[in-house]
């Protein structure tokens, strides 16, 4: 029943390590390298606008114009025929009447001609006796920055000081209490704010240095400064100021100092000023006008004050210790006869000197071209005179006695061609309306302590009628002259240009 | 109607004569020599102003009534007929 069977053996070979291998593969990817990029960009400039349309709907619904159709306006040709005698008579009488020709109303009350809005102190200066040396501008015509230093002594000093701005649009400005304050560690001599740029300020210290400060960087303001080389001035700078550079759109600082030189400097990147021109007065190369007859032996000529022509790019003006006052030109390509040791400069000195004015007696402090007019700029200095001179003639072209002390500074009015403010030494600045015929002030600005000389003054390029002016008491004013500065337009331009024809032909 | 624009013509072509708009009692102005915005200014101010001066003369005398309205300014001379339901205003350069 039971019989052996043998089966055929069935074989299953081990599939495990085979479907394992089949299965193994290998893979890889990869991304793209990853590139990252950091952009900055801060705007330097804002406008704000706003509109409302509350109103538009009522507009709308007003200007909706009725159909010309004789539904809509019954009676109109009627009353049109009714009122048309009347109205055609007072138009014939009213184009042929002189009733009103010359009446001028007077609305508002014209007797307060400047009102004095600000008083910025710092007081840390103030205690410390420093003065104020220089104001400056900023391009939005906001911000305000003011320099300290002396004046009084005469001594090589290595006084600490500052450079404060206050910002006149924030809201909550504490008049005492300056935005930003800079220290500075030699006295600051001058100063003046980047033409675009509002963050950027150049200065001028009475060690010599050039500074650029940048207001917006708060770890160090210091942008670039002139390094301790043979290029650098060696006695105090008297004055700095922006001029355009070689290249479209840049600005280099121009400085002047009683060393007798006008240093251009360009920012190069490493936050230094690198000497990019230099120009050298050497008494012996400067051109005399027919008035300068005695000789006054070699060297140099210190820089007291300078002033670049609005009208042409070529010209800049300074004005030396010694009452020169020179017409001078940024592509003279004369060497200067320099003094001793001064050839060891980067840059060959030229002497720019081209015209000569008559001299005045004692340092010119001031010197400012016209915005108004391309040959008129006025100078004032120790003998207590503004001259207006014509850059095409040596003689001063009028003469404005402003006061007996010193005349510290003296700036055209931006909107009004025919006004002038001087700052004095008797603490008080004068406007000078030149229209008026004659040359009394026609307003006077005291300052609030008595015997304090009043060494700078500043109009606000953007809000034409604020001036700010610095005094010996640390403090800076702001003024505002509404009145005199409203701007009058052509009838005054053509006025400046008979009163100076006048004076040309006399 | 075309006798409204003749004598309008005729008003528009005086010496000096700026604009003209002729204004309905509710101050919404119906013909007008000027542009849309300039016409809707005038139009809605002078309506209010010419009440203002009418009730003003009637408020002094009740008996009185205000005829004619002219506003005297540094560049226009602007005047007013007013009626019970139009105001004509002509705006004139005196000066041209």
């Amino acid at each position: 029943m039971f019989t052996d069977e043998t089966l055929e053996t069935v074989g299953a070979g081990s599939l495990w390590r085979k479907s394992r291998q089949l299965e193994q593969e290998s893979k890889s990817c990869q991304t793209a390298p990853l590139q990252t990029a950091e952009v900055e960009v801060q705007s330097l400039q804002t406008s704000d606008s706003g509109t409302q349309t509350d109103a538009d709907e009522l507009w709308a619904q007003r200007s909706r114009l009725a159909p010309p159709s004789e539904q809509e306006a019954p009676g109109l040709g009627e009353f049109l025929l009714r009122v048309e005698g009347t109205v055609v008579k007072e138009l014939a009488k009213n184009a042929k009447s002189h009733a009103f020709s010359g009446f001028e109303v007077n609305w508002e009350d014209r007797t307060q001609t400047v009102t004095r809005l600000h008083c910025l102190q710092y007081t840390e200066a103030q205690d410390r006796r420093l003065h104020v040396t220089s104001v400056s501008w900023s391009s939005t015509g906001s911000v305000i920055a003011c320099a300290y230093g002396r004046v009084d002594d005469g001594d090589w000093s290595t006084e600490q000081s500052f450079v404060c701005t206050w910002n006149l649009d924030r809201r909550g400005l504490n008049p005492k209490r300056p935005d930003l304050v800079i220290d500075v560690p030699a006295p600051v001599m001058c100063l003046a704010f980047h033409p675009s740029q509002p963050s950027l300020i150049a200065g001028g210290l009475y060690s010599g240095q050039v500074v650029v400060w940048d207001t917006s960087r708060t770890q160090d303001p210091v942008f670039a400064q002139t390094g301790m080389s043979a290029d650098a001035h060696r006695e105090p700078v008297y004055q700095v100021c922006w001029v355009p550079g070689p290249r479209r759109g840049e600005q280099a600082v121009l400085s002047a100092g009683s060393g007798g030189r006008a240093l251009r400097w360009r920012v190069d990147g490493e936050g230094r000023l690198a000497l990019s021109a230099g120009y050298a007065l050497a008494a012996q190369q400067i051109p005399r006008s027919g008035a300068l007859s005695k000789a006054r032996g070699s060297g140099a000529v210190g820089v007291t004050s300078l002033a670049l022509s609005p009208w042409d790019s070529d010209v800049f003006l300074l004005g030396s210790e010694g009452g020169l006052v020179l017409k001078c030109s940024f592509s003279a390509q004369a060497a200067a006869a320099g003094p001793p040791g001064s050839e060891s400069q980067s840059v060959t000195l030229r002497a720019p000197a081209q015209f000569s004015f008559a001299p005045r007696c004692g340092p010119v402090h001031a010197l400012h071209c016209s915005p108004f007019h391309r040959n008129l700029f006025v100078s004032a200095g120790t003998d207590g005179l503004a001259h207006i001179h014509s850059l095409l003639q040596a003689s001063p072209v009028l003469s404005v006695r402003v006061c007996d002390a010193y005349v510290f500074g003296v700036r055209w009015s931006p909107t009004r061609p025919l006004l002038l403010a001087a700052a004095t030494g008797q603490g008080s600045v004068l406007l000078f309306d030149l229209g008026r015929g004659s040359l009394r002030p026609t307003a006077t600005i005291e300052h609030s302590a008595e015997g304090m000389a009043v060494s700078c003054l500043e109009y606000n390029p953007r809000q034409t009628d604020l001036r700010r002016r610095g005094g010996d008491g640390g403090s800076v004013d702001e003024e505002r002259a509404s009145e005199l500065h409203e701007v009058e337009g052509r009838g005054e331009l053509t006025a400046l240009a008979v009163h100076v024809g006048l004076h040309v032909r006399d | 109607q075309a006798e409204v624009e003749e004598t309008l013509k005729r008003i528009q072509s005086h010496k000096g004569v700026i604009g003209t708009i002729v204004v309905n009692a509710e101050g919404i102005p119906i013909r007008t020599t000027l542009d849309n915005s300039t016409t809707v200014q005038y139009a809605g101010l002078l309506h209010q102003l010419t009440m203002k001066a009418r009730s003003t003369v009637r408020d002094i005398d009740p008996q009185n009534d205000l005829t004619f309205l002219r506003v005297r300014s540094k560049k226009h001379e602007i005047m007013v007929a007013p009626d019970k339901e139009y105001l004509l205003i002509v705006i004139q350069n005196p000066s041209e």
